[in-house]
């Protein structure tokens, strides 16, 4: 019989349903398996064993009195920005080292009442700003499929979780291409949904108006499953999308013959390996295969993406990061002989290179005088990249693109070239600009045997679709390699 | 004062708008709670906590938009105003920069010269910030309570010459205010608080000289004072040929001078922003005439029907309808009197003064009563001192005026006859103001008119004795 942990997520419902297995049985072995193997990988910052056998003790119970939600016993990882009370959420800064949130974020709560078991707070880069979870105060998180590469990130240590079978799924968070960047590089599946699907509400903020949470996990049924369970309206969230949210997992067996795929040429421009490359035109073909139609197409604000990205979101980080004074919460310096020196100590010593570096470019660009030059042109090619988005959906029903450049690079090779790391972001920061749903999911492997991820980009609040035509594809891809 | 220099003032008023709950969150907004016992992760800035606009908020600031003869918008947006301060626990605050919700509006206030008006630039919707409490013992604390209870900030055109006018817009915004019922406006409590925008110039000179703005401003006392001895500052430093800097300055209300705070140059550089929690507010039409139908009669409409239908004067009317309690008292009792001058004086000039500082305008008075004083006023019934005597009495037990005049006989003596014992006593008591009078000091006349309405207990009609006097010493 297989071991518990290499089953999705959906065959331990179906086998908790059929009382094959209880939540208790499930969540020891993943807590097992933790034990075994995360001294290895690093996915993990806060383990919370004695609560998720005591969460899995209550789900077992409530499915035995005809009460299991939807996750009823699923053990899931969750980033450590999402808020859960009682629970440290570090956000992998020294800052937030020893912050214990008295409340949960909603996405969390939802979780919870969906009877899902938190297995623990998975490693990230700090504040979510950074491609490969080394920007981490504790410790870098490897990647799964090899230990000398990094996972990806900022949600490196949820991809990694669910790809060493550490968590059968995790949240993640997405601002720039955090969910989808590491679900590529460790092989695994991954959305980022449609801005305001997904209540933002006790996510620690990044950039507000890109953030997103989302899931992570092994297959696309299981991603649908989770993304199920947290979206829908939050009160609490101004941001959040009053609408009704349908099921995307029982939709991923419909039908995907017909489906017009563009294929924007500006993402296969010079910065794109040959392997990526390779993959992406392979799964374009295997979608006509499908009775997909594929259209050549353009996005020409694509390469202004970039830095209409770095500014806006690090415009929006420098204000969203200046509550970590060392006056409330958090880290405070000691030897201070004045309030602003409370504020200038604690927050160099609190936070990483990276943060400071983005804190310095966003109040840059806000500052008087210069808000006009990035800032307000920014937002204009926001507005460009909205369009050029609207146009190519008014006719296809999604786009189809690389998520990353290359494959998972070694630990180490980009620190220190910021730039470099930046450049990484070209093909999923678009989606976020323009507040899209995209799934990133594999769709090979380079000669090295490293996974090739893509990105399916939907039409706003269009997760079923593109989680649709990411299941049918990932059905075709397994049944090959089998 | 020097003559040969103006004043050029501008106001930034802020007044705490009344809503149940803050304006992002749910927690309550009373005030005078044990600290930090009314906030939640929103108001408190927690990581990951979002703000939600209450609504009610909005509507309160479009009432207050209308009131004062703005123009309100029809989309508007929050900004973020980044700066650090510990009782800032999200070290920015949500304001409204380029598109406040009402702007262009203005008010009109009576001046020693006349009407006046006075322009609004602009009302925006914002949120408090919490207290600093400096202990000797534990340092300095922070009271979270009043972060996020809603404000507008209510900025004025630098329309303003002098420190009464500024005390009379003043006055009049916070009557306004209060009839809209959109604010307490308590000045005690902070739920009005105001800053002084000033400059001077030569007389006829048309650029503005550099201002200072003045804060700590806690009553309208030591805001007239302040602006009085700003404005001697500034003209004694332009005098000396001294430049004025532009800079904030805090007023000392123990020696009643203004110290300067912080320098332009040290000024922040506010970074704002548009707020990316928060959504676009919209202000449709159908809302805008609901909210317009619920602002009662506003005071300068019924300034001008008090002018109209009981010719008084404009600046009796314009206090009369300062508050509203009074002004609908004033109205009540107006109907039932066929002397409504001397209703407003009595108002005016007992009242008020009865009615004290206090927050609550409630008067103890029926009004009908208070109309059958005035009719056995304006019938020479009884006098006036009478009148005096009898309000603190009504005030204290509320009753029917004819039954304590004539169970106390308290009726007015007219009756020569029954005056000219009283005029002869105080003619015969008081030697020297006679021989005053007789020496051609008119001013005697009156000790002795006084004198003689006090002896049969001041029922004496002043007029009869005044006549019956001059007889007399004519003689």
């Amino acid at each position: 019989m297989k071991q518990i942990t290499a089953h999705t997520a959906a065959e331990l419902l179906a086998a908790m349903e059929k009382r094959e297995l209880s939540a208790r049985q499930i969540t020891a072995a993943y807590l097992e398996q933790i034990e075994k193997t995360d001294r290895h990988i690093g996915a993990y910052l806060t383990v919370t064993a004695k609560e998720a056998l005591a969460a899995a003790d209550a789900a077992d119970t409530a499915r035995r009195q005809g009460r299991a939600g939807s996750l009823c016993g699923l053990p899931v990882a969750v980033k450590d920005n999402i808020c859960t009370a009682g629970v440290r959420t570090t956000c992998a800064s020294k800052m937030l080292a020893d912050f214990t949130p008295p409340y949960s974020a909603t996405a969390f709560k939802k979780l919870q009442a969906a009877g899902a078991v938190r297995l623990g707070k998975t490693n990230m880069d700090e504040f979510a700003m950074g491609s490969t979870t080394e920007n981490s105060h504790f410790h870098p998180t490897k990647n799964p499929v090899d230990p000398t590469r990094v996972p990806g990130g900022s949600s490196g240590g949820s991809a990694a979780a669910v790809a060493s079978r550490q968590a059968p799924l995790a949240l993640g968070s997405d601002t720039g291409g955090s969910i989808r960047q590491p679900a590529a590089y460790c092989g695994v599946v991954g959305l980022k949904p449609t801005y305001g699907a997904v209540s933002r509400y006790g996510l620690v903020a990044f950039a507000s108006s890109l953030d997103q949470i989302g899931p992570l996990a092994n297959t696309v049924e299981d991603v649908a499953l989770l993304y199920d369970a947290i979206c829908g309206h939050d009160p609490r969230d101004a941001t959040s999308a009053p609408r009704d949210y349908t099921s995307t997992r029982t939709a991923l067996w419909q039908d995907i013959s017909g489906l017009k795929i563009a294929l924007p040429r500006e993402y296969f421009g010079p910065g794109l390996s040959a392997p990526v490359k390779q993959g992406i035109l392979a799964a374009a073909r295997r979608f006509e295969q499908l009775g997909a139609e594929i259209v050549e197409t353009t996005l020409p604000s694509l390469d202004s993406a970039l830095p209409a990205y770095y500014v806006i979101s690090s415009a929006e980080a420098s204000s969203n990061l200046a509550r970590f004074d060392g006056v409330k919460y958090g880290f405070r310096a000691a030897g201070f002989t004045s309030r602003d020196e409370i504020y200038l100590k604690s927050r160099s010593q609190g936070f990483g290179a990276e943060v400071k570096r983005r804190i310095l470019l966003g109040s840059f660009v806000l500052s008087a005088g210069y808000f006009d030059a990035y800032y307000k042109k920014a937002q204009q090619v926001r507005t460009l990249v909205v369009q050029d988005f609207a146009r190519i959906l008014d006719t296809c029903d999604m786009v189809l693109s690389p998520v990353a450049p290359t494959t998972a690079y070694k630990l180490g090779e980009k620190q220190g070239d910021p730039m470099q790391m930046y450049l990484g972001d070209v093909y999923t920061v678009p989606v976020n600009i323009a507040g899209l749903p995209a799934v990133s999911l594999p769709c090979g492997r380079d000669e090295q045997g490293l996974p090739v991820g893509m990105q399916l980009i939907g039409r706003h609040f269009g997760e079923a679709q593109i989680l649709r035509a990411a299941h049918h594809f990932a059905q075709s891809y397994r049944e090959e390699r089998a | 004062m020097d003559t040969s220099y103006e004043m050029v003032i501008g106001l930034e008023v802020h007044a705490e708008l009344k809503t149940e709950t803050k304006i992002f969150c749910d927690c309550p907004t009373t005030f005078g709670a044990a600290p930090n016992t009314q906030c939640c992760p929103v108001c408190t800035g927690l990581p990951g906590s979002l703000p939600v606009l209450n609504q009610q908020v909005v509507a309160y600031a479009v009432k207050a938009g209308l009131a004062l003869n703005c123009e309100i918008a029809g989309f508007s947006k929050q900004d973020r105003k980044n700066y650090f301060y510990p009782d800032l626990p999200k070290a920015y605050q949500i304001s409204q920069y380029d598109l406040p919700l009402c702007s262009r509006g203005h008010l009109d206030i009576q001046t020693k010269s006349g009407a006046k008006r006075i322009g609004i630039t602009r009302i925006h919707i914002e949120e408090d910030a919490g207290k600093l409490i400096h202990d000797s013992v534990q340092g300095t604390l922070l009271d979270c309570n009043r972060c996020g209870v809603p404000l507008i900030e209510i900025v004025s055109e630098p329309d303003i010459r002098s420190a009464a006018e500024a005390v009379a817009y003043l006055q009049k915004l916070r009557s306004v205010l209060l009839y809209t019922g959109v604010s307490d406006c308590k000045m005690q409590e902070g739920s009005l608080r105001c800053d002084v925008n000033l400059s001077v110039r030569p007389q006829g000179q048309s650029a503005l000289g550099k201002r200072a703005e003045l804060k700590n401003l806690n009553s309208f006392s030591f805001i007239q004072k302040a602006i009085n001895y700003e404005f001697c500052r500034q003209v004694s430093l332009l005098q000396a040929g001294e430049p004025v800097v532009q800079e904030t300055r805090r007023f000392d209300e123990k020696d009643g001078k203004t110290h300067s705070m912080r320098r332009k140059e040290n000024a922040n550089d506010y970074r704002y922003f548009p707020d990316p929690d928060l959504v676009p507010i919209r202000v449709d039409e159908t809302w805008l005439r609901q909210l317009a139908a619920e602002i009662p009669t506003l005071p300068d409409a019924r300034r001008a029907r008090y002018q109209r239908d009981f010719g008084l004067t404009p600046s009796d009317a314009e206090q009369l309808t300062a508050d509203r309690q009074v002004a609908d008292y004033f109205e009540q009792a107006a109907q039932l009197t066929a002397y409504p001058k001397l209703l407003c004086n009595l108002v005016l000039s007992q009242i008020l003064r009865l009615l004290g500082d206090g927050e609550d305008s409630t008067i103890p008075i029926a009004p009908a009563h208070l109309a059958t004083l005035c009719d056995l006023l304006g019938q020479k019934k009884i006098g006036s001192s009478t009148a005096r005597q009898l309000l603190p009495r009504l005030w204290k037990k509320d009753g029917d005026p004819v039954a304590i005049i004539a169970g106390e006989d308290l009726w007015q003596l007219t009756d020569p006859a029954q005056l000219v014992p009283y005029v002869e006593q105080v003619l015969s008591a008081d030697a020297r103001s006679v021989g005053d009078y007789k020496r051609g000091k008119s001013s005697a006349l009156q000790a002795l008119v006084g004198r003689t309405m006090k002896a049969p207990g001041g029922r004496g009609d002043p007029a009869v004795i005044a006549a019956l006097l001059r007889e007399r010493l004519a003689q």
